[in-house]
């Protein structure tokens, strides 16, 4: 046991390990009420983890050539030893990576994790968003089947849309005058540099998740309530230790989600063309295009928003635009919502019911964005598109005139 | 450029599901990988009758004789007919693509997953819906995959199909197929279950880790199981010191 | 923290049982990227044993075929160089082959299945080179006492026709003789023991 405890101080002397452990695990104080929605930010880091893992793995017999890429996925799975697994887990690590992201954000919406003093955090996390949909992005294109292929055409060509600069900015992006084997090659390069960005982010957000100490279901700040716990008299009242309390909860989490996710690798990989598109299973061909196309479920609410925008002197830049828009608008989010209490435990009826409105509504948009479109579904978007900015720009007059109940001195369990 | 990202956008019609030309109603094809007399059926059809056209380059002879419960000389003697593929090799077919556009105007594709592009269903429709159709540079018309530019490699099994057109002249609707009796050496069962067979075997190696992958996930699912309940009742303990 | 009347005893059973199956379960997880690294399919394919054709291989020629990405020899030996070996004992390092640099087969005095036919990969045990094919009795720059062999210009390694290795030269070991086994009479099939073996 010395020996242990010399070897721990010999390090210690030279680089801060136990501080660490102890300032960001066995004594970082997090509120004791955490509920099942905590448990996402975690399993988003284990699937960033895995993400890069697989991906790696992945990149070592892929072949980013447009004669050769389309094979390589198939020799992947077929040839190499357990190459078809490793492949899954990629191609099911991406949609679940989104699923967890959705609901840590929606997390986040619910108890008021955006305001202050948690603002960075919040705009850290949807940079981190925005980094994994670039990151999926540049990585559909990589098996260069006809919907990465075609994906990514109606993708760039968003950019194309940019009035003076668009086409230019298309022929540069792509670097050629259609999707080749050159765009191939540097969305290659895009996809496995991505992720690290999105790691360095990760740990900013959780630097910054540190400074300012976890929100809570109750949106109370347990750091400027009494203090004292039965682990250290300076600690809020109402905090736990991180390490062991949430890391073995977090296990437990890790064990319910990874049984759905092994569920999916194992008996639906495709999960009804939602993860893996069936066209995607026909080599690219730049001459034909294929009946329908959509983009991965993730994508789907965003293209949505796209559709439903009309062209204005047969331009697509105002859907373009309101679909940046659609993103853009979440950074603004710690100051649009003026409402005096944070969470939705404490917020009116008002807040509650917009709430809901923008869950119907993000997922009707999700689901239209995979629908063909027909003057009803378009009406539909559109009135959905509607909801979606109704939901955050009229947020500064909807959380103030509406009533809420008292926020408790101390966490409820 | 403006024009055709006007036309992307607002001609992009998407939709889920198997890209599957015109709807018509696809028959179930019903197929079971784990009958490997079934598979094995379905791959002497196939390199009797589709090979000469079709690849399935990212098929291995000894793979598949390992997955079909054969062994390798029964494949050698069976089902290898190229004497310069060796058992290891891929199903590759030697049709120059030049001939080949020559003759079907057209590349015939790889089938190593058309069952995963367009799904088991539409294969086995299609296998069974070709029809006579004079104007076709072949001879041959198909409900499922209409101009198809191929002949109707098995109407000596299914015999002569006909179709019968409702609808307007300008725009016929097809409204049934029949089979003329006694021309073909199959009863229509007889040819089903052959079809069936093609396409198990299609299907098979579309995905050939298929079973083994379910057979796999069980183990996998019950271990992540036995380590939750293990981890929840941990936690469990663990929180009944917070209060 | 006992203090609420936690069973520690539980609590320690209940931690070392979740770690043990979460460790186990990474082990599994291991596995699959572990194997990835094993040769595929495809490179097996094309490690797969070659036949190699000796019908018109006359006395004192070589063959060269290619076996997993390396030049394997196969030498008809003349008459004279089966008579040549057993003296050459004295000039080798390992005469009798006592390095495992061939299969038990072929741990003879003529390294070989058939004694006239020299099956030995071409690859020089020192650094991996590719060494020259001498039949000649006695050219001038391998001197009179040259009686046939090898011999690998990358660093002057000699070996004799039996693919044995010089004494007193850079290269370790004799040559490796390949499994292989003749199919008929005319035809070796390199990579692979034959059933008897």
């Amino acid at each position: 046991m010395s020996t242990m405890t010399n070897f721990v101080a010999w390090i210690d002397k030279r680089y801060p390990m136990t501080q660490v452990w102890n300032e960001h695990l066995a004594q970082y104080y997090a509120p004791k009420n955490f509920n099942f929605w905590y448990f996402f930010g975690s399993l988003a880091i284990l699937m960033l983890v895995l993400q890069i893992g697989t991906g790696v793995w992945l990149a070592m017999s892929y072949k980013p050539d447009a004669e050769l890429a389309f094979g390589s996925i198939e020799y992947i799975m077929r040839d190499v030893e357990w190459g078809w697994l490793i492949r899954y887990m990629h191609s099911t690590g991406a949609s679940f990576f989104f699923l967890a992201i959705y609901l840590h954000m929606f997390r986040g919406l619910l108890y008021g994790s955006y305001r202050e003093p948690r603002e960075l955090l919040w705009i850290i996390g949807v940079l981190i968003y925005l980094a994994m949909m670039a990151t999926a992005f540049f990585g559909y294109l990589l098996p260069w089947g006809q919907m990465s292929y075609w994906g990514a055409q109606v993708i760039i060509n968003l950019f194309s849309a940019i009035p003076v600069i668009g086409p230019d900015l298309g022929v540069w992006i792509r670097g050629d005058y259609v999707i080749s084997d050159v765009t191939l090659n540097r969305f290659f390069a895009l996809h496995f540099l991505l992720p690290f960005i999105l790691a360095a982010l990760v740990f900013i957000h959780i630097v910054a998740l540190h400074k300012v100490g976890s929100n809570n279901p109750d949106g109370i700040e347990i750091k400027q309530g009494p203090k004292g716990n039965r682990w250290s008299p300076d600690a809020p009242a109402d905090g736990i230790p991180f390490h062991p309390y949430y890391t073995v909860k977090d296990i437990f989490g890790i064990g319910v989600f990874l049984f759905l996710f092994a569920a999916v690798i194992f008996f639906a990989p495709e999960m009804g063309g939602f993860f893996i598109e069936y066209p995607n299973f026909v080599p690219a061909d730049p001459l034909k295009t294929p009946e329908h196309i959509a983009p991965v479920w993730y994508f789907t609410p965003f293209y949505a928003i796209l559709r439903a925008v009309p062209a204005v002197a047969g331009s697509a830049f105002p859907g373009v635009l309101a679909m940046v828009l659609a993103i853009v608008v979440l950074f603004f989010l710690p100051w649009l919502d003026r409402s005096p209490v944070k969470s939705v435990r404490y917020k009116g009826p008002i807040f509650k019911g917009m709430l809901w409105m923008f869950v119907v509504v993000f997922i009707v948009l999700g689901y239209l964005g995979t629908q063909p479109s027909s003057p009803f579904m378009t009406l539909l978007a559109q009135i959905c598109t509607i909801l979606y900015f109704v939901f955050f720009l009229a947020m500064p007059w909807y959380s103030k005139i509406d009533k809420t109940k008292p926020v408790p001195e101390r966490l409820t369990p | 450029m403006k024009k055709l990202i006007t036309i992307l956008l607002l001609a992009a019609v998407p939709l889920l599901g198997h890209a599957a030309g015109p709807a018509i109603k696809l028959d179930k094809a019903h197929v079971d990988l784990r009958d490997q007399a079934s598979l094995q059926r379905g791959a002497q059809l196939f390199v009797n009758y589709c090979m000469g056209c079709h690849s399935i380059q990212y098929q291995r002879y000894n793979r598949m004789a390992r997955d079909l419960g054969m062994t390798e000389d029964e494949v050698r003697e069976n089902l290898m007919f190229n004497p310069d593929h060796r058992i290891g090799d891929t199903m590759t077919i030697a049709m120059p693509k030049e001939h080949a556009e020559r003759w079907f105007g057209t590349t015939p594709p790889d089938l190593s997953v058309i069952t995963r592009a367009r799904g088991s269903d539409w294969l086995y429709t299609f296998l069974r819906t070709f029809y006579v159709d004079e104007s076709r540079p072949f001879g041959a018309n198909n409900a499922a995959f209409p101009d198809v530019g191929m002949p109707n490699v098995f109407w000596h099994y299914q015999g002569e199909q006909r179709a019968t057109f409702g609808g307007s002249e300008d725009n016929p609707v097809l409204e049934s197929l029949t089979i003329v009796p006694g021309t073909g050496s199959m009863s229509s069962e007889k040819f089903d279950d052959a079809m069936r067979d093609l396409t198990a075997f299609l299907t098979y190696v579309g995905d050939p880790i298929k079973v083994e992958r379910e057979r796999l996930g069980i183990w996998v699912l019950l271990f992540i199981a036995f380590f939750t309940v293990l981890a929840y009742l941990l936690k469990k303990d663990y929180f009944k010191d917070v209060h | 923290m006992s203090a609420d009347g936690v069973d520690l005893k539980k609590r320690r059973i209940l931690t070392a049982a979740t770690s043990v199956v979460g460790a186990v379960g990474v082990g599994f997880v291991a596995v699959p990227f572990l194997k990835a690294w094993n040769p595929s399919e495809r490179a097996k394919a094309a490690g797969a044993p070659v036949e190699a054709d000796i019908s018109k291989l006359e006395p004192g020629q070589l063959l060269r075929v290619k076996w997993r990405g390396k030049p394997v020899w196969v030498v008809h030996r003349t008459e004279r160089n089966l008579r040549d070996l057993p003296t050459m004992d004295g000039r080798l390092a390992d005469p009798n082959s006592e390095t495992p640099q061939q299969p038990s087969y072929c741990k003879n005095p003529t390294r070989s299945i058939k004694s006239e036919y020299l099956v030995a990969v071409g690859i020089c045990t020192h650094l991996g080179c590719s060494p020259a094919y001498r039949p000649e009795i006695g050219p001038a720059d391998l001197g009179p006492d040259w009686l046939g062999g090898f011999f690998c210009a990358c660093h002057g390694s000699f070996f004799d026709l039996a693919g044995r290795v010089y004494r007193g030269v850079p290269a370790p070991t004799n040559l490796e003789v390949p499994p292989h086994h003749y199919l008929s009479e005319h035809v070796i099939l390199v990579g692979e023991d034959g059933e008897a073996a």
